[in-house]
């Protein structure tokens, strides 16, 4: 069946393969599989016929339609993501074919452009997140966290028990049961949310000489500030923890950047810096280190370094300390991770480099903005913003009353969408939801949240 | 065939004069962000800005574009990566799935506004169950990796559900791709290796050695990182059944059997894919990929949640899986990728077959013009005909003449073609572990061919000549040593000044 994806599908060219091959069907050339495991049809997948690329794109939107893009005005749903403006400049970039069609960068010499994007990304979220190391992305936020915390448990050997915030978002924690569970690192909780932080104290009482590491995200789930960031990572470093922080890049232009503050392990999801929504995936995980040989050992994933040419002439990049990775060392890896998210990497270092430090704490400040407005006028709309007590930063909850589920979808019926509902992940959260605003909002998206959140509200 | 790679010699974006004027961002909260800023306690907030200069769009939008041209992908030509399965990424799914309404929904929204990615989810669901033989399959998993970890979890709870606490060992065959003992140890399983026999499948005498009580499964590819198909994978399968034991099956080498032969008939209880590999969807210079986990019997049951489901009205987010293993990832896995894949099923229907063939067809041509060359050998499965991919050793060649295979590698570099996989799998010596994949024509394969020809001959004539390559891409050969030495390792820009350049930025 010719189809112009597979250039040698014409009868005329395998019929030439075929006599090179001095064969006269290419079925013999799998003559060494069972020959009851053949199929003699192929399974009935697309719509039983080639379609043409017009029937594709008509069957496309047919499906598309079936999706709602909030636009006017954008979602104000928040929980791990939220809508941010994709600048034209990141995706026209990342629409370059020498980028996105390749794959690694095995082969250095042919692909110094991507390997100095990548090395590129590294550095720039190395000063973003106030470290000397990043390395070439992970997955995405959650699996970053996953991973840095079996990270801390292979630094503090003879130590399992890694202490996670209650305040971190559930999905997430869910994420690092599941990749501990196999290995038997015991995960517990500290702090209480329905403080919407935690606090140093509650560290203290759960920590031990057992905690290998100890996990907190700056704005939490919630969206507040862990204002007592600095106090928690020199507890975990006074029991000898390794102190692991998820903050969010987009942020970090105006709130400190966990490095400095002393954190060992930095994460983030790198969402906000120009990857859009994408339902959820893909993303790419930002993974960083403080320059230190026993965490350097240790670290999981891909490493662009910056070498000479064996010349000594021209500056080049390369994969470097490979040696921890599964392809040379398999089961002593640090990680079983290959694929990445590369594109999403460069991705965010188009737009960094678009921001610049100037772009980076404006946007920061017109989030901040919003977010003091948005709690304004909800407030004078007689609704609950914040419904817990602490300093917000792009999200918080606010009280809908009576069954939020049921709010947010008489409110999304107005063509506003907030959410996720808390009592999706707490059960005594019942009336309470969050809420995102972002640079993308404006001042009559955010009076239209309010006047329409006041509209549906179910009371107590 | 003449190439040359453009060489602009692009300075690191850290290293561009700052106090251009930057996006604009507008002005309209900026003030009172700023006093709200103020009100949060001083600890919190940033103090010194990062040292990220302020750059002009435009300089931006330039700096880029030359990196990109100093970069190499399967558009500009063959990529034939082994075991990577480098094929065309149709343009047209690049396109829809960059629309709105896949880019620009919220993994939160209401289910009731996403019938329509749901649906595309679902339909993928089934029609990859249909080409693996299996009983459900999930897009849950980020990257093959992913997935097989979370297949070995799986296999290691639904082990413990059954009362075999004591079932800690997973067999790998020694060719096997690195994830999978990587990903079996995650698990907290222990690998025992097997090694392959002269045919080049895995050894079954071996496998029978080690399968025991202990034995929790074994990890396979089929067909296997030497291009072959593992013949007695059907005993392969009832040894490991017999003692208890669940087969894995590594999807990575799909390709060329997609749509012929299903793992799901061939006795495997657990599968991964990669949309990335065998389903068209880019590589992205290292990801985003697309995992797949498919599940058959007692073991549907353990999969990560959620699935995407139908209840014969409408399509929902299925948390309800009773021995889940969790979730490997927030949300519900890399989507986008998942509607590109759709999109190429949707676009083949039935030629989907001739995908594997071709590529079949591809591997064994390109195999025949490289047997004869001199210094080149097959060390394993003489006179079979290959799948997905073919490994040929230049063992011979290094030991007559010096050059090695990253030699050979370097060289075809500069005949404009990126390289395959070298020394890989491990148990061949100077290994090109080469995958065609169904998107090389026929002149392309004849001039891979015609490259490897000239290059073996001036390994013979001129040996030297071939370590001064490659001079046609954007640099020469790079200083491993000194990229890796603990005193001038420089992953950063921060750390390159500090290290490698010792202190002085720009020298």
């Amino acid at each position: 069946m010719p189809h112009p994806w597979i250039p040698n599908s014409s009868p005329e060219i395998k019929k030439r393969m075929m006599e090179f091959l001095g064969i006269s069907d290419i079925m013999e050339l799998l003559s060494d599989v069972p020959s009851n495991l053949i199929l003699h049809e192929p399974p009935a997948v697309g719509r039983g016929r080639v379609l043409s690329e017009y029937e594709v794109v008509r069957e496309m939107r047919r499906l598309a339609s079936k999706n709602r893009v909030f636009k006017d005005p954008p979602p104000f749903i928040g929980g791990g993501v939220c809508y941010h403006y994709v600048p034209s400049l990141v995706k026209a970039l990342a629409s370059r074919a020498e980028f996105y069609t390749a794959y690694t960068p095995y082969q250095a010499e042919i692909a110094q452009g991507l390997l100095q994007a990548i090395f590129e990304y590294q550095s720039l979220m190395a000063e973003l997140y106030g470290v000397d190391i990043v390395n070439a992305s992970m997955y995405n936020g959650s699996t970053a966290a996953a991973e840095a915390v079996r990270m801390a448990v292979r630094v503090k050997r003879r130590r399992n028990r890694v202490l996670v915030a209650a305040t971190v978002h559930p999905e997430v924690k869910e994420v690092i049961r599941t990749w501990v569970w196999g290995i038997g690192i015991k995960i517990e909780e500290f702090g209480d949310v329905s403080k919407g932080k935690v606090s140093a104290e509650n560290l203290k009482a759960k920590i031990g000489d057992d905690v290998a590491g100890v996990y907190i995200e700056n704005p939490n789930f919630f969206g507040a500030i862990e204002d007592e960031l600095r106090a928690i990572i020199e507890v975990a470093h006074e029991k000898g923890a390794l102190a692991i922080v998820n903050a969010d890049p987009i942020l970090l232009g105006v709130l400190e950047a966990p490095g400095k503050l002393g954190a060992d392990i930095v994460v983030g999801d790198a969402q906000p810096l120009g990857l859009g929504l994408n339902y959820g995936g893909p993303s790419a995980g930002i993974f960083g280190i403080k320059y230190d040989r026993v965490l350097l050992r240790q670290l999981p994933g891909r490493l662009i370094g910056a070498t000479r040419t064996e010349d000594g002439k021209d500056l080049g990049f390369a994969m470097v300390l490979q040696t921890r990775e599964q392809h040379i060392k398999r089961e002593r890896a640090t990680s079983n991770i290959t694929t990445n998210s590369g594109l999403m990497a460069v991705m965010a270092a188009f737009y960094v480099s678009l921001l610049g430090a100037t772009g980076l704490r404006k946007i920061g400040e017109a989030i901040a903005g919003r977010t003091a407005y948005a709690l304004r006028r909800l407030k004078e709309a007689g609704i609950e913003a914040p419904a817990l007590r602490a300093h917000f930063l792009k999200q918080f909850p606010v009280r809908v009353g009576g069954d939020a589920e049921a709010v947010i979808k008489e409110a999304l019926a107005h063509g506003v969408h907030v959410g996720p509902p808390l009592s999706r992940f707490f059960r005594n959260m019942r009336g309470e939801c969050l809420v995102c605003v972002t640079e993308a909002h404006t001042r009559e998206d955010i009076e239209r949240l309010a006047e329409v959140l006041s509209q549906v509200g179910g009371g107590e | 065939m003449v190439f040359r790679q453009a060489k602009w010699g692009e300075k690191i974006i850290l290293e561009y004069p700052s106090g251009k004027p930057t996006f604009v961002i507008d002005e309209e909260f900026i003030s009172m962000g700023r006093e709200y800023l103020s009100t949060l306690p001083r600890d919190t907030v940033r103090k010194e800005p990062p040292n990220i200069p302020d750059i002009s769009e435009v300089e931006v939008a330039r700096h880029f574009t030359r990196l990109s041209q100093m970069a190499y992908g399967v558009d500009t030509g063959p990529v034939p990566l082994g075991s990577c399965t480098m094929k065309y990424n149709p343009k047209v799914n690049e396109e829809v799935a960059s629309w709105e309404e896949f880019a620009t929904i919220h993994p939160y929204q209401d289910e009731e506004t996403v019938q329509g990615v749901l649906q595309i989810i679902y339909e993928l669901q089934k029609w990859l169950a249909d080409l693996t033989g299996m009983d459900v399959c999930t897009i849950h998993p980020p990257a093959g990796a992913a997935g097989e970890f979370a297949g070995a979890l799986m296999i290691k709870k639904y082990l413990i559900d059954k009362g075999f606490e004591n079932k800690d060992e997973m067999i790998v065959p020694e060719s096997a791709h690195g994830t999978n003992p990587a990903s079996a140890v995650m698990a907290g399983f222990r690998v025992v290796k097997v090694p392959a026999d002269e045919a080049g499948d895995t050894d079954l005498e071996a496998i029978k050695a080690v399968a025991g009580e202990r034995t929790a499964g074994i990890m396979l590819t089929n067909p296997s990182t030497l291009g072959l198909f593992e013949s007695r994978i059907l005993e392969i399968a009832d040894t490991i059944h017999s003692v208890n034991g669940l087969l894995y099956y590594d999807g990575a080498n799909l390709n060329g059997i997609l749509g012929i032969v299903r793992p799901g008939d061939m006795g495997f209880d657990v599968v991964h894919l990669n949309l990335h590999k065998t389903f068209s969807t880019p590589h992205g210079g290292g990801g985003p990929g697309g995992g797949v986990l498919c599940a058959k019997g007692a073991l549907k049951d353990y999969i990560p949640v959620p699935l995407v489901d139908y209840d014969g009205r409408k399509y929902y987010l299925n948390y309800d899986i009773p021995r889940t293993i969790g979730r490997i990832t927030w949300f519900y896995g890399n989507v986008i990728p998942a509607v590109k894949a759709f999109m190429y099923i949707l676009a083949l229907g039935p030629a989907i077959r001739e995908v594997a063939e071709i590529a079949v067809l591809n591997t064994n041509y390109l195999m025949k013009k490289l047997v004869g060359l001199p210094g080149v050998d097959l060390i394993y499965g003489k006179g079979r005909w290959r799948k997905h991919e073919v490994v040929i050793s230049f063992d011979r060649l290094h030991k007559e003449t010096g050059v090695s295979a990253e030699d050979v590698a370097k060289a075809l570099l500069d005949r404009g073609f990126h390289a395959p996989t070298i020394y890989f799998p491990l148990i061949v010596p100077e290994a090109h572990m080469i995958e065609l994949t169904e998107s090389e024509p026929i002149e392309m394969i004849d001039a891979i061919a015609e490259a490897y020809r000239e290059v073996v001959k001036k390994a013979y004539e001129a040996p030297e000549e071939l370590k001064k390559t490659p001079m046609n891409t954007a640099v020469g050969r790079l200083d491993l040593m000194l990229a890796n030495h603990p005193r001038t390792v420089s992953p950063t820009y921060k750390l390159m000044k500090e290290r490698l350049l010792g202190g002085e930025p720009g020298k």
